[in-house]
C-alpha cells in the first residue's frame, strides 16, 4: 500500500484523470473513443437538464418521482436506470464486437487496456445495473398488485433500495469521465485485481458500485419476501397466486441468500486494496480460492435471480395471449422453487478447472445437469398451455415463443458444459460466452421485453405500437443468432474470451458474422426507442383507460390503466386461481362495492435521495480517496436515517369520500366502453374493456 | 381469534397492547427476513475463517499466541448478561405502564455493552502491541474481519440504543417506538448468538485445539 506523500483536499484525483484531458494529451483512436463517449454523457445530462427545464419539469421529476415511496413509480424508475444502462452496455458490446472483427493480425482501434475496461463494464453492467433493475423494477411495478396489496410492506426502504442501485449506476457512469474502470472483468478475480497488479481507481470503481447495489438487492428481497408473505388479499392463498409472483418470491429468497457472500467478497477485496490485508494475495496466507467461491455462491444463484423473474413473465404472457389457464400450475411452482433449491448447489461449475478433485467436479457437474431437469418441465409446461389455445402473435408473444425455442439451444449447450471434461476444453473460450449470452439474452432480456410490451399499457394507460414491436422483435432474434452462433464455433476453434487482438485468418469471417449480428441487436435496441416514441405520439388512439387491453387473468388487470396510487379502491377478495378471468366470467368485474373506506398511504419522502447523494458521495470518495467526503457520506447516509425514525407524519388518508367519486367514475367510465374481441385487440377499438366469452 | 393468527415468533405485545401487536407483525417478520440476511454474512465470514486460521497462519503468530483467553470470557459474560438485562427490558416494554424500568433496564444493557466493546477494543490494542496485525496474515486478515464486523454490529446496536433512549424521551411510548425496540432486542439477541459462536470457533477452538 503507497501511503500518500502530501494530503490534498481532492486524495488521489488529478486533472489527468479526467477523460477529456487524456484525449487531448494523447490524440490516439482509442482515447477519442473514451473521450466520445464522456461527452455522450456529459450532452446528455445536460440535454436533459435542458428538456427539465424547458418544460417546467423540475417540480413534477422532485415531487412525482423522486421523493416518491410508491412502488409503481419506484419500478418505473428502476425501468429507466435499466434501459439508460442497456443503452451504453449494448453500445459496448457491438464496439467489442467491433474491435475483434478487425483485429485478425491488426491492433484494430482500441487498446488492451481499454478494451480491458469495456468487457468489465459491460458485463458488470449487464448483470448488476441493467438485468437486476430490470426484473426488481418489472416486480416492484406488478407483484402487489397481482396480489392485491396497495404496495410493498417497507415503501421507503423500496425507495432507498431504488437509490442505493442507482448510486451503483452512477458511479459506473462516472467512471467514463473521471478515470478508468476496472479491467478484471466483471467477477474481479484477485489476485489480478489486488493492489499489485491492478494499482489505480478502476477496481475500486467496481468494489464500491457493485457493493452498493449488492446491499440494496438485499433489501429489496427482504421486503418483496415479506410483502407476498404478509400482505396478500384475503384469499388470496400462496396457491391461488399468479406464476409471476411465485418467482418473484424465490427470486426474494435467493437474493436473501446469494447478495451476503458478494458484499462480503468485495469488502475483503477493498481491505486488501486499502489496508493491506490478505484475503486474497499471493503471500503472507492469502487464498484467491475463497474469492472464487465466494463469488459465485453468490454468482451462481444470481443467474436464478434474474431469470426466475422472466420465467414468471413467460408465464403470464403465454397464458394470456393463449387465452388459456396456465397448464400445470403447480408443477410450475415445484420446478420454480426446485430452481431456487438447486441454484446454491452447483456453483463449483464456474472454475472446474481451478484444482479441485474428479470426485467433486463430477458431483457438481451432475447437480449442474440435474437443474435441466425442473427447467425442462417449465418449456412442456409453456408449450402445453398453447396447445389448443387461441394464440394471438402479439409482440409480448413473439418474443415468449422465441425465448423457448431458443433458451432450448442454450441449456443444450449448458449441459455440454455441465461435463468437467468438456469444460475442460472449452473453459474461458468464446463458447462459454456464446453459451452465457444464449441464456441470458432470451431467459432474461426477453422476458423483461415481453413484460414491458405486455404491462406497458397497465402502467401508462395506452399500448405501444405493435408494428415497431415486431420488428424490434425479429432484430433482436436474427441478431442474436447471427452474434452469438458464430462465437460457438469460435470458442470451438480454440478463441479465447476477452481477446483483444487476433493472430488466426480462419476466424475473420465468423467474427465479421458476429459484428453484423451485434449491429442488428443494436438496431433492435433502437426500434424499442422509436416504438416509444411513436407510441407516445399516438397516445390518444392507443389509450386503454379500462385498463384491460389484452383480456388479462391476473387481479392487476381489474383496475384503471394507469392505476390509482392505492391500487385498488376496495382490497379484493379472492376465490380462486386466474382471479380477475374468474370475476369476468362470473359477471362480477366492474361491480361497484358495497362500502368504502379511507386508505392510508406513505407520504412522499426525502430521505431516500438524500441517502442515494451519499451514497455516490460516499463511494465516489471511497475511490479517490477523499477521506473528508467519505465520513461526510457516512454522516449523510446515517444521519438521514436517524433523522427520520423522528418523524411521526408518515402517512396520509384519502378520504373514503374521495375514493369513492374517482372509483364510480372510472366504473362507469368502464361501463360505457365498448367490449373489444380479440381479432381487434391492435386497434384503436381496444380500449382496455375485453370481451367475455361465455 | 385473530389475535392467535397474528402471533409472531418472540416476546408478542399482544395481551397488553394490542393496537400495536396488530401493527407489529409485518414489521417483526421483516425484520427476522432482515436477520437471516444478517446470519448469512456471518456464516460466509466463519467459512472463511475456518479456511484461513490454520493454513492461512503464514509463519505468523497462531491464535493460541494472541487470544486471550479469560478477556473473552468476561466478553461473553458481559454480553450474556446484557442479553438477559434486554430482556428485562422487553418485559418492562410489556407490562410496566412507567418509563422508569424500561429506561433502567436499558441503561444497564448499554452499559454492558459498551463493556464488551471497550474490553474488544483493549483485546484488538494488546494484539497489534504484540505485532498480530491484519497485515500480517490472512489467519488474522479473517479473524479481525469476523470479530470485528460482529463489535461493528454491536456498535450499531449501541448507537440504536442510545436513539431509543430518545426517542422514549421525545416521543414516548408510542407504537413505533415500541415496534423498533421490539426489533432491537432481536437484534441484541441475534449478536449474542453469534458472539458464542466466536467464543466457541474461535477462541475455544483456537486455544484448545
Amino acid at each position: 500500500m503507497t501511503v500518500e506523500s502530501s494530503f490534498s483536499l481532492l486524495g488521489t484525483l488529478t486533472p489527468q484523470d479526467i477523460s477529456f484531458v487524456q484525449t487531448f494529451e494523447n490524440p490516439v483512436m482509442s482515447e477519442f473513443i473514451d473521450g466520445a463517449a464522456g461527452s455522450v454523457l456529459v450532452i446528455g445530462m445536460i440535454i436533459v437538464a435542458a428538456l427539465l427545464t424547458y418544460y417546467r419539469g423540475w417540480k413534477t421529476l422532485w415531487f412525482d418521482w423522486l421523493t416518491s415511496v410508491d412502488h409503481k413509480k419506484v419500478g418505473i424508475m428502476y425501468i429507466v436506470v435499466a434501459f439508460v444502462m442497456l443503452a451504453r452496455a449494448i453500445i459496448e458490446g457491438v464496439l467489442m464486437r467491433y474491435q475483434q472483427s478487425i483485429a485478425v493480425n491488426d491492433p484494430g482501434v482500441l487498446t488492451p487496456d481499454h478494451f480491458g475496461q469495456l468487457f468489465s463494464t459491460h458485463g458488470s453492467i449487464m448483470i448488476f445495473f441493467m438485468a437486476m433493475p430490470f426484473i426488481t423494477g418489472m416486480i416492484n411495478y406488478i407483484m402487489p398488485q397481482q396480489i392485491g396489496a396497495r404496495d410493498v410492506s417497507f415503501p421507503l426502504l423500496n425507495a432507498i433500495s431504488l437509490w442505493l442501485t442507482a448510486a451503483g449506476a452512477a458511479l459506473v457512469m462516472i467512471s467514463l469521465v473521471v478515470g478508468k474502470f476496472s479491467t478484471g472483468g466483471w467477477t474481479a478475480y484477485p489476485p489480478y485485481t489486488g493492489i499489485e497488479f491492478s494499482p489505480g481507481e478502476g477496481v475500486d470503481y467496481w468494489i464500491w458500485s457493485i457493493s452498493l447495489t449488492s446491499i440494496g438487492s438485499t433489501l429489496t428481497g427482504v421486503n418483496f419476501a415479506t410483502t407476498i408473505y404478509k400482505n396478500r388479499a384475503p384469499g388470496m392463498t400462496l396457491f391461488r397466486m399468479p406464476l409471476f409472483c411465485w418467482t418473484s418470491l424465490c427470486t426474494s429468497v435467493l437474493m436473501i441468500f446469494a447478495m451476503a457472500p458478494l458484499t462480503i467478497a468485495t469488502l475483503m477485496l477493498a481491505l486488501d486494496r486499502y489496508a493491506g490485508f490478505h484475503f486474497f494475495t499471493n503471500d503472507l496466507g492469502g487464498n484467491m480460492m475463497n474469492y472464487a467461491n465466494l463469488f459465485w455462491l453468490f454468482g451462481h444463484p444470481e443467474v436464478y435471480i434474474l431469470i426466475l423473474p422472466a420465467f414468471g413473465v413467460f408465464s403470464e404472457v403465454i397464458s394470456t395471449f393463449s387465452g388459456k389457464t396456465i397448464y400445470g400450475y403447480k408443477s410450475l411452482v415445484v420446478a420454480t422453487m426446485s430452481i431456487a433449491v438447486l441454484s446454491f448447489t452447483v456453483w463449483l461449475h464456474h472454475f472446474f478447472t481451478m484444482g479441485q478433485g474428479a470426485n467433486v467436479n463430477a458431483i457438481f457437474g451432475i447437480a449442474t445437469m440435474l437443474i435441466g431437469v425442473p427447467t425442462g418441465v417449465k418449456v412442456y409446461d409453456w408449450l402445453l398451455t398453447m396447445v389448443r389455445g387461441r394464440i394471438r402473435l402479439t409482440t409480448a408473444m413473439l418474443f415468449s415463443i422465441m425465448f423457448l425455442v431458443t433458451f432450448v439451444i442454450g441449456g443444450l449447450t449448458g449441459v455440454i458444459l455441465a461435463n468437467p471434461p468438456v469444460d475442460f476444453a472449452v473453459h474461458n473460450s468464446l463458447f462459454l460466452v456464446a453459451h452465457f449470452h444464449n441464456m441470458v439474452i432470451p431467459g432474461v432480456l426477453f422476458g423483461m421485453i415481453a413484460g414491458y410490451q405486455f404491462w406497458f399499457p397497465k402502467a401508462f394507460g395506452f399500448r405501444l405500437a405493435e408494428r415497431w414491436g415486431k420488428a424490434s422483435f425479429w432484430c433482436w432474434s436474427f441478431g442474436f443468432y447471427l452474434t452469438f452462433m458464430p462465437l460457438y464455433v469460435l470458442g470451438l476453434m480454440g478463441a479465447m474470451r476477452r481477446t483483444v487482438e487476433w493472430f488466426r485468418p480462419e476466424y475473420l469471417g465468423w467474427l465479421q458474422a458476429s459484428f453484423v449480428g451485434a449491429l442488428l441487436l443494436f438496431s433492435g435496441f433502437i426500434l424499442l426507442i422509436v416504438q416509444l416514441i411513436v407510441s407516445v405520439r399516438q397516445r390518444d388512439q392507443r389509450r386503454v383507460p379500462a385498463g384491460d387491453p389484452w383480456d388479462g387473468r391476473s387481479l392487476e388487470w381489474s383496475n384503471s390503466a394507469p392505476p390509482p396510487e392505492y391500487n385498488f379502491a376496495v382490497i379484493p377478495e379472492v376465490s380462486g386461481q386466474d382471479a380477475f378471468t374468474r370475476l369476468k366470467e362470473q359477471g362480477k368485474a366492474y361491480a361497484s362495492p358495497a362500502a368504502y373506506d379511507d386508505i392510508i398511504v406513505p407520504k412522499n419522502s426525502i430521505v431516500a435521495p438524500v441517502i442515494g447523494v451519499g451514497a455516490i458521495a460516499l463511494g465516489f470518495a471511497l475511490v479517490w480517496h477523499i477521506w473528508w467526503l467519505v465520513a461526510l457520506g457516512f454522516v449523510t447516509i446515517w444521519g438521514a436515517v436517524i433523522a427520520r425514525s423522528f418523524v411521526t407524519e408518515t402517512e396520509r388518508v384519502i378520504p373514503a369520500s374521495e375514493v369513492r367519486a374517482d372509483h364510480e367514475a372510472w366504473l362507469q367510465q368502464v361501463r360505457e366502453c365498448a367490449t373489444t374481441p380479440r381479432e381487434q385487440e391492435d386497434t384503436s377499438a381496444n380500449v382496455g374493456r375485453a370481451e367475455v366469452l361465455a | 381469534m385473530k389475535r392467535q393468527s397474528l402471533l409472531h415468533p418472540g416476546l408478542n405485545l399482544g395481551s397488553t397492547d394490542e393496537y400495536s401487536h396488530d401493527e407489529a407483525e409485518p414489521v417483526i417478520f421483516g425484520f427476522w427476513v432482515f436477520l437471516m440476511a444478517d446470519l448469512v454474512l456471518f456464516a460466509i465470514l466463519f467459512a472463511t475463517y475456518a479456511s484461513m486460521s490454520v493454513q492461512g497462519q503464514a509463519g505468523g503468530p497462531s491464535p493460541t499466541d494472541v487470544f486471550d483467553l479469560p478477556s473473552a470470557f468476561i466478553e461473553t459474560m458481559l454480553l450474556l448478561s446484557s442479553s438477559i438485562t434486554f430482556g428485562m427490558a422487553s418485559l418492562a416494554l410489556k407490562y410496566k405502564a412507567d418509563r422508569l424500568h424500561l429506561v433502567f433496564w436499558l441503561v444497564l444493557t448499554f452499559c454492558l455493552g459498551a463493556g464488551f466493546i471497550g474490553m474488544e477494543v483493549r483485546d484488538f490494542w494488546i494484539m497489534t502491541q504484540q505485532g498480530a496485525v491484519p497485515q500480517r496474515s490472512g489467519f488474522l486478515s479473517a479473524f479481525y474481519m469476523l470479530v470485528a464486523t460482529h463489535g461493528i454490529h454491536v456498535t450499531a446496536g449501541l448507537c440504536w440504543m442510545i436513539v431509543m433512549l430518545v426517542q422514549l424521551r421525545v416521543l414516548g411510548r408510542t407504537t413505533e417506538v415500541k415496534l423498533r425496540l421490539m426489533r432491537l432486542a432481536l437484534f441484541w439477541h441475534m449478536l449474542d448468538i453469534v458472539w458464542v459462536c466466536i467464543f466457541t470457533f474461535v477462541y475455544l477452538f483456537g486455544v484448545a485445539l
